[in-house]
């Protein structure tokens, strides 16, 4: 019992010193750091509806998208610009709060998870993350042709100038000082996304062992026999979708907050693929497994975005960084899932996973 | 009238491209169960061996016709793009066909992924102009005009269709291929080798994504590391539209996509008062896709089958 709380406690210091160390060697490394939490968390939530569920959903980033949109329209000054009406509506222009960005954005997402589950109730494996595909290619290109005839999200020029968080007064954008010791906005940004990761993580323990997840698993394992034993497949696998997807709409919240801008490339085909990959890498409805999936691919590639500028030297040019990048996430997904189909680390299988300890 | 007829001859081109490219996702998900997301790859690899090779020759063997350019380049791209396929299912997919299911899938997509920085890495991710090989004066038809470089896309999709029909009805080969795709392990039983069986698809799978490769790069007149991935999306689109495992299916499928894709984009700004453009294209084919799936899950030839516990 007293280890334990020990165990706690230095996690918890090691979570607060990190971005002050990481900074020691620039704030770039802590934006990594921070986009790496953002990953987890939405890995986290597609694992609900690939792991727990068992349902490929490959168009999982158009939530995150509708987060992200969702956020930037109601808090940058894009909309009142374009339409004087709201104009006139807010004279201060529109500044929506995260309190609200944050509950508002869960139940869009939501929603837009159980109406696109609608349709795909019926489909199994391969046809179902063609269709999610397809959906997410959809609301890229809508958001990518939407500024005409009327001008909603700027088209592929993006949404700028969205508001930085703004949380019991403080503002995440001008960092404050505490003790003379100036906190960066990044470091900031670290705190908030570990404490959302930490309610998700605490979310996806719960749901894993309530009577939903066990009927998430059950029709995984075998949806026949899932509806044999009285389970409703079609709400349980509906409610996979909104819960997944509302992941992903908070996701899209803090990332709009965060980079203040958002734009339809960031949320390409690729995305969609990296979260499936972290999810199926790390080990498949195994919390523990999806989270190292998602921090080796979202943290690995982008330090070696700054180790690779010698390589790119030595190869003239014809092997960057990014190149480098995607050589190595396609070779890990391939080598990894031939060694370990089951994923990194997989969760153990029902019944032999009893461990006795004497 | 002209316009529709205009977009009638152009929507059975496009539709002839994605039916070609289409049988081989088709033939592969009828035997092993598994979207071969890497097949629009080899399809980009087929297009860009060809414009080296066009390339090559246009500056050393000058004194080729254009047409012979063209059927050389595409014989190299097959060949080599046939090789690529077999390795393909021989490194990523061969050792994983009893895992679960998601495994193969995730390969599937790394291997599209790495294909696609490889190209990079050969051919730069540039944009690049395919040369123009055949004739371009256009050919009227009843007020609408057709290149003679459509008028061969429909030729070789013609006869290539017609080869992969007798391929799989009349000969061993392709009765092994049903069997397999019946049942790999009672197959093999009779006599039938499966990786033998499996191993040939694939190189004619890959074959025909290079024709469709070569002949996409030749129409568009452009070749990227990139130009696999909407074509093979919307051929899969095209093979589940006929229902998935179904060759007359797969080319059924491709051909009403490429029609419906056409005259959508070119009445749907006339029909929405210009308020969508032909900017929306692609999203025909996904909400195609959507509604044949969710009014018949099997396609428009596939037959109903129960769910497999």
């Amino acid at each position: 019992m007293n280890k334990n709380i020990t165990k706690k406690l230095a996690w918890a210091v090691g979570l607060i010193v990190l971005p002050l160390i990481l900074q020691q060697f620039g704030n770039a490394w802590v934006r990594i750091a921070d986009l790496t939490l953002l990953y987890i968390m939405l890995a986290l939530g597609l694992n609900i509806v690939v792991g727990y569920a068992g349902l490929l959903d490959l168009g999982y980033v158009a939530f995150y998208a509708v987060g992200a949109f969702g956020y930037a329209l109601l808090a940058s000054p894009h909309l009142t610009e374009n339409f004087p009406a709201i104009a006139a509506m807010f004279p201060q222009g529109l500044h929506i709060s995260v309190w609200w960005a944050i509950p508002l954005s869960l139940l869009l997402a939501a929603c837009t998870g159980v109406l696109l589950g609608i349709p795909v109730l019926k489909l199994r494996g391969d046809y179902l993350a063609i269709v999610t595909l397809g959906f997410g290619e959809i609301i890229r290109i809508f958001m990518n042709n939407l500024d005409q005839p009327v001008n909603i999200t700027n088209g592929p020029k993006g949404i700028a100038n969205a508001d930085p968080v703004h949380m019991f007064g403080v503002n995440f954008a001008k960092p404050p000082t505490l003790f003379g010791f100036e906190i960066p906005s990044v470091a900031l940004y670290f705190s908030l996304f570990i404490v959302l990761l930490l309610v998700t993580v605490l979310i996806c323990y719960r749901l894993q062992d309530s009577r939903i997840g066990r009927a998430w698993m059950a029709i995984r394992e075998d949806e026949i026999a899932a509806k044999a034993m009285g389970i409703n497949t079609r709400n349980m696998k509906l409610l996979a979708f909104g819960m997944g997807a509302s992941f992903g709409g908070v996701c899209g919240v803090m990332f709009g907050a965060f980079q203040s801008f958002v734009s339809p490339e960031s949320f390409s085909l690729m995305e969609s693929i990296m979260i499936v990959s972290m999810v199926v890498l790390g080990g498949l409805g195994h919390i523990p497994g999806v989270i190292v999936g998602a921090i080796l691919l979202a943290a690995l590639p982008e330090v070696l975005r700054y180790v690779a500028v010698p390589l790119q030297e030595m190869t003239g040019g014809r092997l960057d960084a990014a190149i480098l990048r995607q050589l190595l996430i396609a070779s890990a997904m391939i080598i990894v899932m031939l060694l370990r189909p089951r994923g990194l680390w997989p969760a153990p299988e029902h019944g032999k996973s009893v461990i006795r300890k004497s | 009238m002209d316009i529709l007829l205009q977009q009638i001859i152009n929507g059975l081109v496009l539709g002839s491209m994605y039916a070609l490219i289409a049988l081989g996702y088709t033939m592969v998900y009828g035997i092993i169960q598994l979207i071969n997301f890497a097949h629009g790859e080899v399809l980009m690899f087929g297009a860009l061996i060809s414009w080296s090779c066009v390339g090559y020759m246009q500056t050393n063997m000058s004194y080729l016709p254009g047409w012979a350019m063209l059927l050389i380049s595409m014989v190299i791209a097959c060949i080599l793009a046939a090789v690529l396929n077999y390795w393909i299912e021989k490194i990523a997919y061969q050792r994983l066909r009893n895992s679960p299911r998601l495994a193969p899938l995730i390969t599937a997509i790394g291997m599209s992924l790495f294909l696609q920085t490889v190209a990079m890495m050969i051919w730069k991710p540039t944009y690049k102009p395919y040369p123009v090989l055949l004739p371009v004066e256009p050919h009227l038809i009843g007020g609408a005009v057709i290149t003679t470089m459509q008028i061969l896309i429909l030729g070789i999709t013609v006869v290539s269709l017609a080869a992969m029909v007798y391929l799989v009805s009349y000969t061993r080969l392709g009765r092994a291929m049903r069997a397999t795709a019946e049942s790999p392990n009672v197959a093999a039983l009779m006599g039938v080798k499966p990786d033998f069986v499996i191993s040939a698809t694939f190189v004619i799978g890959g074959v025909l994504a290079a024709i469709a490769g070569v002949m996409w790069a030749a129409n568009y007149g452009t070749v990227f590391h990139t130009m696999g991935f909407l074509p093979g999306l919307k051929a899969f689109t095209a093979a589940v539209f006929g229902g998935i495992g179904n060759l007359p299916g797969a080319v059924v499928g491709g051909l009403l996509l490429g029609l419906i894709e056409a005259i959508g984009s070119g009445y749907i700004g006339d029909l929405t008062g210009g308020v969508l453009g032909s900017q929306y294209t692609d999203i025909f084919a996904f909400i195609v896709l959507i509604i044949i799936l969710t009014l018949r899950p099997s396609g428009l030839l596939g037959e109903r089958v129960a769910d497999r516990a």
